[in-house]
């Protein structure tokens, strides 16, 4: 009846899942009672779960990844912890948990913090900068959301009931084929990636068609923000790497339900076939978070620096060469397979080269800067945090470029140090400079400075304490994912370590009180303007929250840095005093089939892992009902009026007119 | 106002190059869903493409097993290559149908499409069975699981082509030529003929070639 699931799947003999699991549901039951008895349901059904609007699902990606964050930090906390302690002894995670730990944190860390929060971000602000209603299927953006919080959901399920993967966070074969991972751990890992993957196929596919089909008048290619550019790049990644990821567990998945041989020892299966599908999609990956976020740092520096980006054309460039060559890469990953020493050195200059690019970013990014009447509001602070965090990062990767340094520093602490070096100080940099950045355009207030800078400088210096000295103890010769040690000379480096990581907690905790006190001191940081940066692309052309239809008019591209344009022609003839005239607007109505589809997605998934057959059979028919009836619909959109546009429209224009006349005073 | 185009141009074209097209605007849902469901196509060949490598890593590794020329049989393969392709024009067939709005060329259209593809799915089925029962299931070698994962993903594809070409002509029935049906219809043909090309890489790479004693 319940397939494998029964009573033995709760760990009531482990307390820290246990304890930890039990904290969240009470969490969740006290947020959903509030949320009950003080009435808003109706109001979260309405205007944010069924809601199609692209900025809408842009600030639910981010808040999932936010709440991720918090996960995926426990787990890393954890860890250090574990290592500081474990010189010699056990420590205090069993090895069996510790392995659950450093698997999930991997897998939340990438798949649920990571990418939520640069889609979200590309939601929230692609559209807006293309000078656009919308992205391109709405309805399929909420799916795609609600995919991606299924797996979250999953993932986190994991915890209290049965476990998750011991695999490390790609789960390598042989050790994930069943034989030695017997549990459903794995399976809560490979289904709740197959169901979050399609979230972001979705996602990808929405965004791509967005920016190639849907920009408004005159945005030609090359007037598009740097963003606009980089979301492309980076969904196009998506577009053609994530299919090798969904094809790559199916197989696994195969492997383990149906007795496979894909990736066995026995009947001539083949491990390493794993190893070079997983990558050909694990390259492109990192290059799918970086580049979005290469996007922001491009738009934050030449706000702050009150310049149009230097070498606007040549970072286009550098874009999608990082975009074609980091298809082109994916046997760094293991030099040490023996692949011979021909293809090693092919692959090992095609990975050095891509620095290449990334080189020319960052001199464009210090020229944009160089002249420049430079703000360090929160979001700069970020950007140049990176720039000198990053460039660290880059190196000790060419570094590893290198074969022959690579069969030395393999599964080291030194390639733990290198990946956290270019993933926190290059996207999580990012996406928090995003986050400071477009916050004010999303909810219409700015965020406290002072908390933004105590964050920023916290998680600055925490990040350099904690992963430097991994550095040095890979050097030692320290390999990742050890769960005790007996060797003297890796211990003070783990404690400094672990003091890092009490820095970095810090900083995450200003970040939130960053946003408490934001929220309560709302009405003084009130942005009315709709442009509180003084910012050069059309997002910041319409007021702050933006109305559900972005912009009255589509607006009318003349060049590059579009609203600057405008407003410097603003300035010079005044504002144009003709009324426009106002004509209705068609938008999406919302609708529930993201979240229902989700529903039916998590009943197959769980009862998938468990092997509860006839609940797949339920979740499945369930499913394809579900696009039944959202295709039955009659109406799909619905029409606001002329009047009502102009109203709304009207208040923004007076607010602007007023700024602009002010820069002009000044 | 003259001022402010030749500014526009100046940004436009810093080098002098030539005239500079404007975009126009947003281009129009047709295209728009078409665009979008090309990209899905292309990211789905993608995925076949992976099992198409894992076939050609693994077709040699028969674990003492059967090769594929010992199993694999011509003239079923003929005839599922010959249903298959005649569908897609029948496919064909009830888009054109669907443009000019002809309800009985469309469900006829639409009906023999269906039929044809049953008939593929069948026979592929029982070849499937036949194998199984010969105690040559996927487990027996790697071979075979790439052989039956590749050649299954594009039956199962059929399988959701077939649901969703039920599903169309339920929704014309129900709808008639709406815009948005109409935009379905085009998507649903696309995906059609998607698996059609699928079909003659699987023709070539497994049977044909694997065919070779």
């Amino acid at each position: 009846m319940l397939g494998k699931l029964d009573w033995s799947a709760i760990p009531f003999d482990q307390p820290i899942p246990l304890v930890a699991g039990a904290v969240v549901l009470v969490a969740i039951l006290a947020v959903l009672i509030w949320v009950v008895v003080k009435g808003h349901l109706p109001y979260l059904w309405h205007e944010w779960i069924t809601s199609v609007d692209h900025k809408r699902i842009g600030v639910m990606y981010i808040l999932l990844a936010s709440v991720m964050l918090l996960r995926g930090g426990s787990d890393a906390i954890m860890m250090r912890i574990q290592q500081a302690v474990a010189y010699q002894s056990q420590g205090y995670l069993p090895p069996e948990h510790y392995n659950q730990i450093f698997s999930a944190h991997g897998t939340i860390m990438i798949f649920f913090v990571a990418m939520p929060f640069v889609i979200g971000l590309m939601n929230l602000v692609v559209p807006l900068q293309l000078g656009v209603r919308d992205v391109a299927f709405p309805t399929l953006n909420s799916v795609g959301f609600w995919l991606t919080a299924t797996g979250a959901l999953l993932v986190n399920i994991s915890l209290v009931v049965g476990e998750f993967a011991r695999t490390g966070w790609l789960a390598f074969p042989p050790l994930s084929g069943l034989s030695y991972s017997p549990g459903v751990g794995v399976d809560y890992y490979a289904w709740s990636l197959q169901i979050s993957g399609v979230g972001t196929l979705v996602a990808g596919i929405n965004l791509v068609t967005t920016v190639l089909k849907l920009r408004t008048r005159g945005m030609n290619y090359l007037r598009m923000p740097m963003f606009c550019w980089t979301t492309l790049a980076s969904n196009l990644l998506i577009v053609s790497a994530f299919p090798i990821l969904t094809a790559t567990l199916a197989m696994l998945l195969l492997d383990r339900y149906l007795g496979f041989h894909f990736f066995t020892n026995e009947a001539g299966g083949n491990v390493m076939m794993f190893m070079n599908l997983i990558w050909a999609w694990g390259h492109p990956e990192v290059y799918i978070l970086v580049l979005p976020a290469f996007g922001i740092f491009s738009e934050v520096v030449s706000t702050f620096s009150g310049k149009a980006l230097f070498g606007y054309r040549s970072m286009v460039l550098a874009t999608m060469a990082i975009c074609v060559v980091s298809f082109m890469v994916w046997l760094h990953h293991f030099f040490t397979m023996g692949a011979g020493p021909d293809v090693n050195a092919i692959f090992g200059i095609a990975s050095m080269i891509i620095a290449i690019p990334t080189g020319v970013k960052i001199y464009n990014w210090l020229f944009t800067m160089y002249g420049g009447r430079i703000r360090f509001a929160t979001p700069m602070l970020w950007s140049v945090g990176f720039m000198v965090t990053f460039i660290i990062g880059g190196l000790t990767g060419v570094l590893v470029a290198v074969p022959p340094a690579d069969f030395m520093l393999h599964n080291s602490m030194f390639l733990v140090a290198h990946f956290h070096n270019v993933i926190i100080g290059g996207v999580l940099f990012g996406a928090f400079a995003g986050f400071e950045y477009w916050f004010p355009k999303a909810f219409g207030f700015r965020l406290d400075e002072r908390w933004g800078k105590a964050a920023f400088w916290f998680t600055f210096t925490g990040f350099w304490i904690t992963f430097m000295p991994l550095y040095i103890a890979g050097m030692l010769g320290m390999t990742r994912r050890l769960q005790h040690y007996d060797v003297a000379a890796w211990r003070p480096w783990m404690i400094v370590a672990a003091f890092g990581m009490a820095v970095l907690t810090i900083g995450v905790i200003c970040q939130i009180m960053q946003l408490v006190v934001s929220i309560r001191n709302r009405e003084a940081l009130r942005d009315r303007t709709g442009d509180p940066w003084d910012g050069r692309s059309l997002e910041w052309a319409t007021s702050s929250p933006p109305p559900v239809f972005n912009f009255a008019f589509h607006p009318d591209v003349r060049g590059e840095d579009a609203y600057w344009d405008m407003k410097a022609r603003a300035r010079q003839q005044s504002f144009e005093h003709d009324v426009p005239e106002y004509q209705d607007i068609e938008m999406p109505r919302n609708s529930p089939t993201g979240f229902v589809c989700a529903f039916f997605a998590s009943i197959m998934g769980f009862a998938l892992i468990w092997h509860i057959w006839w609940m797949v059979i339920l979740g499945g028919i369930g499913a394809f009902a579900t696009f039944v009836v959202f295709a039955w619909r009659d109406h799909d959109e619905y029409v606001i009026p002329a009047e009502e546009v102009a109203r709304i429209d009207r208040v923004n224009l007076e607010e602007r007119r007023s700024l602009v006349s002010m820069a002009g005073a000044v | 106002m003259s001022i402010t185009v030749t500014v526009g141009h100046a940004h436009a074209d810093p080098h002098h190059i030539g005239v500079v097209i404007e975009h126009p605007g947003p281009a129009s849902k047709r295209i728009v869903t078409a665009y979008g469901f090309w990209v899905f196509l292309l990211s789905d060949i993608v995925m076949f493409s992976c099992f198409f490598a894992a076939y050609a890593v693994l077709s040699g590794q028969t674990a003492d097993g059967p090769k594929g020329s010992e199993i694999f049989e011509q003239r079923n393969v003929a005839i599922e290559t010959v249903c298959l392709l005649l569908s897609s024009f029948t496919c064909g067939m009830a888009s054109i149908a669907a443009d000019v709005r002809n309800r009985f060329w469309f469900y006829l259209g639409m009906a023999v499409t269906c039929v044809l593809g049953l008939i593929f799915l069948t026979i592929e089925f029982r070849e499937f069975a036949d194998l199984v029962a010969r105690g040559y299931g996927p487990s027996r070698s790697a071979f075979l699981t790439s052989f039956f994962s590749l050649v299954g993903c594009h039956g199962l594809h059929v399988s959701a082509g077939v649901l969703w070409l039920l599903t169309m002509m339920a929704q014309v029935f129900a709808k008639g030529f709406r815009a948005d049906v109409l935009r379905r219809m085009m998507c649903f043909a696309l995906f059609w003929h998607a698996l059609d090309i699928i079909w003659v890489g699987v023709f070539s790479v497994v049977y044909l070639l694997g065919g070779a004693p």
